[in-house]
């Protein structure tokens, strides 16, 4: 099959961050007469080009994150390289990305994973492998991770709440994952679960969640196998942060953010496609597929247009949202035929 | 005493209720000025909200005052029924004009669209339609002109609660603990209600 591949984006090409500012305060100031309005530490960041990917200071304002990474997965991420992934627009500040989650599981506050997953324990961490695959049974994370060279993908990431952010991820293609457990041809969809933890994870504690836990998602094979399909396990040259879904998650740039699941300890290939939580705890609001599609309205949320984090009081920094979230390229192949007002 | 107790009760409420108006300025200085402030990625929701919740708060306590009054015997309460149902309206508006200002942009185009194919938002907006006439005939020139039928009208203000609580209810996305926090609570104060109703309804076939 010919895939048109898309022209991958050299980090020199991304706007730094003196310019990007610059702009901004001017488009501020012009418009408002208020030329300082950032928030502290939440000024657009941008990635210098010139500093590897290891290297912290390639990414402003970026931090050391948990020190409950064990060295050997602090080694490996310090080990990735840039790929052609990388979308052409400014970062969305380390801030914000690692204070700015849904990850109810942790809180339902935007601010409550951070606080309440500081401490949350990934190592010793093991995955089930399970399902219509020739290889199946329990790996260690860093048997997962051991044939895997992690590469970063700057990705846009689009919430179903009709925000938006851009990050600089560091993972490996899930494509590269799933082959190695020689799934058969009887796996026609692939699922995946959150750990489940109530001590660790007050929200499944609560009585009142409308989500049943664990979190379940699901993606069929050919949407996993997809080149797009990013198995993260760390953002801003860091280890992935807990309340980002250490220690590892999916990252499917196309799709609404819930579809990228966090902190993942199953894998099981299917022949029937699976229910995921949110399909299931409100199947008229949210469907199977949920791809970035700015025609079809959530009920709560038009899909029109997004706003783009960080946003300030006075400009929503509002774009227009774009069909699978300007991926279209490199997905919309794997929806032709299909109503996608349906098959939301 | 009770006279003085009295003259201080108004301008204390009055001050109090501004208070959240006031730290939420504050904030929005910080964040405009680039201060540390709390207001986070997404201040124009988080101002919105804040507003929402004190809406609902004040409509509460209003209707906390009457059952509050009679179960303490504390009389002067009364006074500040008004007060308290007027910051209700006023955090209501101020939610909406934010709402209007901060997330739509004054896209007035799109406000008819987002009630129409929103139900929260037209619960919510339905809500606020119905406290306007109560605000408009809070004063005592009105009361006196009503007579019976201010009583009638302002009895509104319980499905305005009840829509009030809808709208939470329905733009909850995942914990549903906190609306079901101000249900109980609203359950409770017209339960009051409720058995005062029935004992003076046996009260008068006794008579």
């Amino acid at each position: 099959m010919l895939i048109k591949k898309p022209d991958g984006f050299k980090p020199s090409e991304i706007t730094p961050e003196a310019v990007y500012l610059q702009r901004r305060a001017f488009i501020r100031g012009a418009g408002l007469g208020l030329g300082a309005m950032l928030l502290p530490g939440m000024g657009m960041a941008a990635i210098d080009a010139n500093v590897p990917v290891r290297d912290i200071t390639r990414y402003t304002g970026a931090r050391q994150a948990s020190t409950l990474v064990p060295d050997w997965l602090h080694k490996k991420v310090s080990q990735a390289q840039p790929s052609r992934h990388l979308a052409q627009e400014a970062v969305t500040p380390w801030d914000i990305v690692t204070t700015y989650n849904n990850y109810y599981e942790f809180g339902t506050d935007k601010g409550d994973p951070a606080e309440n997953a500081s401490d949350f324990r990934t190592d010793p961490w093991q995955v089930e492998i399970a399902g219509q695959a020739e290889i199946t049974g329990s790996f260690n994370l860093e048997d997962i991770l051991k044939p895997h060279d992690l590469e970063e993908r700057i990705y846009r990431l689009r919430c179903v709440e009709a925000w938006s952010m851009v990050v600089p991820w560091i993972g490996f293609p899930l494509a590269d994952l799933i082959k190695r457990f020689k799934p058969t041809s009887k796996a026609k969809y692939v699922r995946f679960e959150t750990l489940f933890d109530p001590k660790q994870m007050p929200g499944q504690r609560s009585r009142f969640a409308a989500l049943d836990y664990p979190y379940r998602e699901g993606l069929r094979i050919d949407e996993a196998m997809n080149e797009l399909a990013f198995v993260g396990v760390g953002l801003y040259g860091n280890a992935m942060p807990p309340q980002n879904g250490a220690p590892l998650r999916l990252v499917l740039p196309w799709k609404y953010g819930f579809k990228s699941i966090k902190s993942i300890v199953k894998i099981e290939f299917l022949e029937r496609r699976p229910v995921s939580s949110w399909e299931c705890s409100n199947p008229k609001e949210y469907g199977f597929y949920a791809n970035v599609n700015p025609q079809v309205s959530h009920p709560r949320w038009s899909q029109a247009s997004e706003r783009r984090l960080p946003t300030s009081l006075f400009a929503p920094n509002r774009r227009p949202t774009l069909m699978f979230n300007g991926y279209g390229d490199e997905v919309a192949h794997l929806y032709a035929g299909m109503n996608l007002r349906n098959d939301y | 005493m009770t006279t003085r107790s009295a003259s201080i009760l108004k301008p204390l409420v009055f001050c109090a209720s501004l208070m959240p108006v006031v730290y939420l300025l504050w904030q929005v200085y910080l964040t405009v000025s680039g201060q540390t402030n709390v207001l986070g990625a997404d201040p124009a929701k988080t101002v919105v909200q804040f507003n929402g919740e004190w809406a609902l708060r004040f409509m509460l306590l209003t209707l906390a005052v009457t059952p509050l009054r009679l179960l303490l015997g504390w009389v002067e309460l009364a006074r500040v029924r008004r007060m308290l149902g007027l910051f209700a309206f006023g955090y209501a508006l101020t939610h909406f004009g934010t709402y209007l200002a901060l997330i739509l942009e004054f896209e007035f185009s799109e406000l008819g669209a987002e009630i129409l194919k929103r139900p929260f938002i037209l619960v919510g907006f339905a809500a606020l339609c119905c406290l306007v006439p109560l605000a408009l005939t809070s004063n005592h020139l009105m009361m006196r002109l009503m007579k019976r039928r201010w009583r009638l009208l302002h009895q509104l203000v319980y499905p305005i609660a009840m829509l009030q609580i809808i709208h939470l209810f329905w733009l909850t996305r995942s914990d549903y603990a906190e609306p079901i926090a101000y249900s109980v609570v609203f359950a409770l104060l017209m339960a009051y209600r409720f058995i005062r109703w029935r004992q003076r309804q046996s009260g008068m076939a006794q008579a």
